[in-house]
């Protein structure tokens, strides 16, 4: 790897640490549980990284960590996007039905 | 780099910039909905440009893992919201476990090919010891929660010096394998001390300290895909990863704010192990009230503040404190919940709760939004919430919540808990707030007592 591909992606985490301390500290505190589940399904993003492992098959137990990475990743995925919408969903104005 | 490649690339610069949308629609609930959609797009999208990785050669594996992931999935994103703060810890969990087996794998696939650098191993190194102490430490947060594990602070002799000593030997094992790559033969010690140091971080932390500590995982489950994304040099796992990470570590702040303690406090310091109830509890006398006491009382108000905590949710009471808000606000009465930061196992969770039940968000006000008020404020009715109204903390330097922010239930004319017993609350504290002149305990299970009330104030008089 190039020195200079560490250096831009420090860059990349200094500047989505502070987008991401911007963007936070403006989330409604009413909304702290679902905000709660939307970054941990935001961040099995880390399912792209284990997709590579369990698919080039390098060795069977690179595969089998691989897959099982997956699968958690996606478990996050599923339960944390499904989960926060059903939150939400529950919050409404004085007067206005579901 | 192929066409692919700058395809890949193009859709996860995509995905990071509407995940970045994703959390800034949070800002409001009018908005929130079309943030899960943002979401949802940006991960859709990195996993099309994933697939399309030419290095991949089968989908087998990968298709059977997304397969058994939704069946998981989906049903865990059923359970009751009151199993919230579990499901919550679960996910951390998973996302630490997965961080953990990437590195592993990487570590092994670079070590066999001869492909190791300092740098990868450093970053593995880091990666790993987040992610499986994050799984663990998790796990055991989560089983504290669904009770299947004691919820009382495990302690034992010099517990702190054991922990940090163990950490630091994985530490040192960790920066030793990167020195001298001959070594390793440490690396299953790494992951081992990991795991176990995930588990003996959680065991002396009590069920009140479950907010902040939920939050610190998150932080840690968010800096493990951080190092994830250093190991496999990939931009858009960085940035999930620190969003996470930071949205973590914002809400362990507010939650120690919220209770006027540090980290190191929270960790390390077992709060509640020994429920320091003044054994000579002396008895001081309390004044009951009926039902159709607090019935009466609350026709003549016109202001009411119910003041919930975690006692609400083990109730299941939200629903009948919506009847209540529903009686109240058919007679003309202005009622308004206060929602202290640290009422129940995680941030949020009771305006979740209540959100469920159909009280209009509108009617949710933050401690210190409604503490000004409070004086003005005719009834204010506790419903299992305990520490977060103990006027002791405003005043009593021996008492060990003293400085933690509180709700000033105790400022209103007329304060009405709703309480079991007097069996102090979680941490074991006497809450002084009872035995003052303008509070009266309605005594029994929340549910039914609010029930009760909720009877009385409808005219069918049905107390049983």
């Amino acid at each position: 790897m190039h020195t200079l591909d560490l250096w831009s992606m420090l860059f990349v985490f200094m500047l989505a640490t502070f987008v991401g301390f911007q963007v936070i500290q403006n989330v409604s505190r009413l909304l702290h549980t679902p905000l709660m589940s939307l970054t941990n399904a935001i961040s099995a993003i880390a399912i792209v990284g284990s997709i590579i492992i369990a698919g080039e098959e390098k060795t069977v137990l690179s595969t089998v960590l691989g897959a099982v990475a997956v699968a958690a990743s996606m478990t996050n995925i599923v339960s944390g996007f499904l989960i926060t919408d059903r939150m939400l969903k529950m919050f409404r104005e004085k007067g206005k039905p579901r | 780099m192929s066409l692919v490649e700058h395809l890949t690339q193009a859709t996860y610069l995509a995905a990071a910039a509407l995940f970045i949308f994703s959390l800034r629609w949070l800002s409001t609930p009018k908005t929130a909905r079309q943030g899960v959609a943002a979401g949802v797009a940006g991960m859709t999208l990195a996993v099309i440009g994933t697939v399309l990785h030419p290095e991949i050669v089968s989908y087998k594996w990968i298709l059977i893992a997304l397969v058994v992931g939704t069946a998981i999935g989906v049903p865990l994103s059923w359970v009751p919201l009151t199993a919230v703060p579990q499901r919550t810890a679960l996910s951390h969990a998973f996302g630490g476990l997965a961080a953990g087996l990437v590195g592993t794998a990487k570590y092994m696939l670079w070590l066999q090919d001869g492909e190791l650098t300092e740098f990868r191993t450093f970053a593995i190194v880091v990666e790993v010891l987040l992610g499986y102490l994050t799984f663990t430490g998790s796990l055991m947060a989560a089983g504290k929660l669904q009770e299947v594990l004691p919820t009382r602070p495990i302690t034992y002799k010099n517990q702190n010096v054991i922990n940090l000593l163990l950490l630091a030997v994985a530490i040192a094992s960790g920066l030793y394998i990167v020195a001298r790559p001959e070594t390793w033969q440490l690396f299953p010690v790494v992951v081992v001390l990991s795991l176990l140091f995930g588990v003996l971080l959680i065991l002396p932390i009590g069920g009140a300290d479950m907010p902040t500590v939920i939050s610190l995982l998150n932080s840690y489950a968010g800096l493990s895909a951080v190092a994830m994304g250093f190991v496999l040099e990939n931009k858009v796992l960085i940035t999930a990863g620190a969003l996470d990470g930071s949205s973590g570590f914002i809400l362990s702040v507010i939650m120690c704010k919220a209770m006027n303690r540090s980290f190191t406090n929270v960790l390390f310091g077992a709060f509640g192990q020994v429920a320091q109830v003044q054994a000579a509890a002396e008895a001081k006398a309390v004044k009951s009230a009926t039902p159709r006491d607090v019935a009466d009382i609350l026709e003549n108000a016109s202001s009411v503040v119910v003041i919930p905590g975690y006692g609400m949710a083990v109730a299941q009471a939200q629903h009948r404190v919506r009847e209540l808000y529903d009686q109240l606000s058919k007679r003309g009465i202005d009622c308004r919940f206060a929602i202290h930061p640290v009422a129940g196992r995680m941030p949020g969770h009771m305006n979740v709760l209540l959100a469920e039940a159909e009280v209009p968000y509108t009617a949710l006000s933050e401690m210190d939004d409604i503490n000004p008020d409070m004086p003005q404020v005719d009834v204010a009715i506790v419903v299992g919430a305990n520490d977060v109204v103990n006027p002791a903390a405003r005043h009593d330097k021996t008492s060990p919540i003293f400085g933690m922010p509180i709700i000033n239930a105790d400022k209103a004319k007329t304060v009405i808990a709703i309480k079991r017993s007097m069996n102090p609350g979680f941490a074991g504290i006497e809450n002084e707030l009872y035995y003052g002149d303008n509070c009266l305990m309605a005594f029994g299970d929340a549910k039914a007592v609010l029930g009760d009330i909720v009877k009385a104030l409808s005219g069918e008089g049905g107390i049983h």
